[in-house]
């Protein structure tokens, strides 16, 4: 394919390697990239063993199911088992596991959970059984909350009566900022999420730059979308910049998708704080439904037992999460945890870190060690 | 559920006036392009598609390489576009193929 080889042209990769190379010179430079699908890139594209040593790049937070803590699992389980429910829910929450099993267990049960594409193929499912009440388990960034505004709005607009959201979506800035406050973490910059800022476009990141002192450019994810996106952080840095810039600015703008935003506006709001899974509570960085849906509200029409459940001590999601660890210095990483039976929520989504580094990156972290090279060489 | 989908619109107006037929990979699904009404899109147009939903409008060249990267995630990717094509449409009409 003529486009994706210019994306992956070994002969422009090492010139920017080379050139970051130059400008890294010896000093050590820790990025954070915050999106799952980053990670996902740097793990399959083996680009950590690409980068000088003296450039890391750590994991960030930016996976909404990696993040969603087990608490909420538990609620969305027990809604699930309240007769007359039909619950539904992306397929990648489906083995996400409370302190009492997951969905997939509780549809073993007897539970009536069906996995959907789209929150309006859940409002479908509603209107198709006027007998059932419908939860759609609604989760994720900015990304796909405007979906579930959407069908809120349809939902009202239909008159459906027995249709509801469970709403976990969360948003991006108050993470950033809960790891940039974080004092285990130094970081020297940011390569910011690429399909969370085609709804939020770039502005709300300036605060990065202006407040925090440190750079973010926004990001595709091609490989040399990263390897672009990392020589852009160090040239700021050379030049004695410090701003966000957009190295994808062939899909993102940075007014973002207006009207998306819009209807967020219109049919959620800030919720005073949230748990995140490994990151604890962060204020204003979640949103719930707004009282003009209230009555879409699943949180309004069933009682949740709300408990907080803390993550298995084995578990270091937490430290994955804040890219204080990799995901190989967990202690359970590849043995008692692994796709097939997770323990932490890294590992269950394509997108988290471990399961990222379980599927592609260690063989690119062996392959290398055993050529005896190290990263950069 | 983060992956975005790149599809060609193939019609707009079915049903009401937010949805519109896409191609993915040859295969054809009803999504709802509400969100991009200030975009004038057109027939032929590539749009970026999260959870049936047209978030942003892409080039071909954006296109090509996303479905690519996609193409290379393997299981990930075959479940996304899996539940793309296997739950219920979001228009309500029945997925049907797109004869290219």
């Amino acid at each position: 394919m003529r486009f994706v080889d210019e994306y992956r042209d070994p002969v422009a990769a090492r010139a920017l390697v080379a050139r970051i190379t130059e400008l890294a010179g010896d000093t050590h430079f820790k990025f954070m990239e915050v999106c799952g699908g980053h990670t996902h890139t740097i793990y399959r594209h083996g680009i950590e063993h690409v980068l000088p040593s003296t450039v890391e790049l750590v994991h960030g937070p930016g996976c909404p199911v990696c993040v969603i803590p087990m608490g909420r699992v538990d609620d969305a389980i027990a809604v699930a088992e309240t007769p007359g429910v039909i619950f539904t829910s992306f397929g990648d929450m489906m083995r996400v596991p409370g302190g009492h099993g997951n969905l997939l267990e509780a549809k073993a049960r007897g539970a009536d959970v069906r996995f959907v594409y789209s929150p309006l193929d859940a409002l479908k499912i509603a209107v198709d059984n006027p007998a059932k009440h419908v939860v759609f388990f609604a989760v994720g960034f900015e990304t796909t909350a405007p979906s579930t505004a959407v069908t809120l709005v349809r939902a009202k607009a239909l008159g459906v009566q027995n249709f509801s959201v469970f709403c976990n979506h969360v948003t991006i800035v108050p993470p950033i900022k809960a790891i940039l406050e974080s004092p285990d973490l130094r970081l020297d910059g940011f390569l910011g999420p690429g399909h969370v800022s085609t709804v939020v476009g770039t502005r709300p990141y300036r605060f990065v730059p202006e407040v925090y002192g440190k750079p973010l450019v926004v990001a595709g994810f091609e490989p040399l979308d990263i390897l672009a996106t990392v020589h852009m952080l160090l040239q700021q840095i050379r030049d004695g910049r410090c701003e966000v810039e957009n190295q994808y600015g062939r899909v993102v703008r940075e007014e973002g998708n207006v009207a998306a935003l819009k209807l967020l506006g219109e049919t959620m709001q800030l919720r005073p704080h949230f748990e995140w899974r490994g990151l604890g509570f962060i204020s204003q960085s979640a949103l719930k439904i707004n009282d003009d849906y209230a009555e879409f509200d699943a949180e309004e029409r069933f009682s949740m037992p709300g408990i907080r459940v803390a993550d298995p001590k084995a578990c270091q999601c937490g430290e994955v999460l804040k890219g204080v660890i990799k995901p190989w210095e967990c202690k359970v990483f590849g043995t008692a945890c692994t796709p097939e039976t997770p323990i932490g929520t890294c590992m269950v989504s394509p997108e988290g870190a471990c399961a990222a580094y379980y599927n592609f990156g260690r063989m690119h972290r062996e392959a290398a060690e055993m050529v005896g090279q190290t990263a950069g060489a | 559920m983060c992956l975005g989908i790149p599809g060609q619109v193939v019609s707009l107006g079915e049903g009401h006036e937010h949805l519109a037929r896409v191609d993915v990979s040859g295969v054809g699904r009803i999504i709802n392009v509400g969100l991009l009404e200030d975009e004038a899109l057109e027939v032929g147009d590539w749009v970026l598609i999260h959870v049936g939903f047209a978030m942003a409008k892409i080039d071909e060249e954006e296109a090509a390489m996303a479905l690519a990267s996609l193409q290379m995630m393997g299981g990930a990717f075959t479940d996304e576009v899996d539940a793309f094509f296997t739950a219920p449409s979001a228009g309500g009409a029945a997925p049907r193929p797109v004869p290219r």
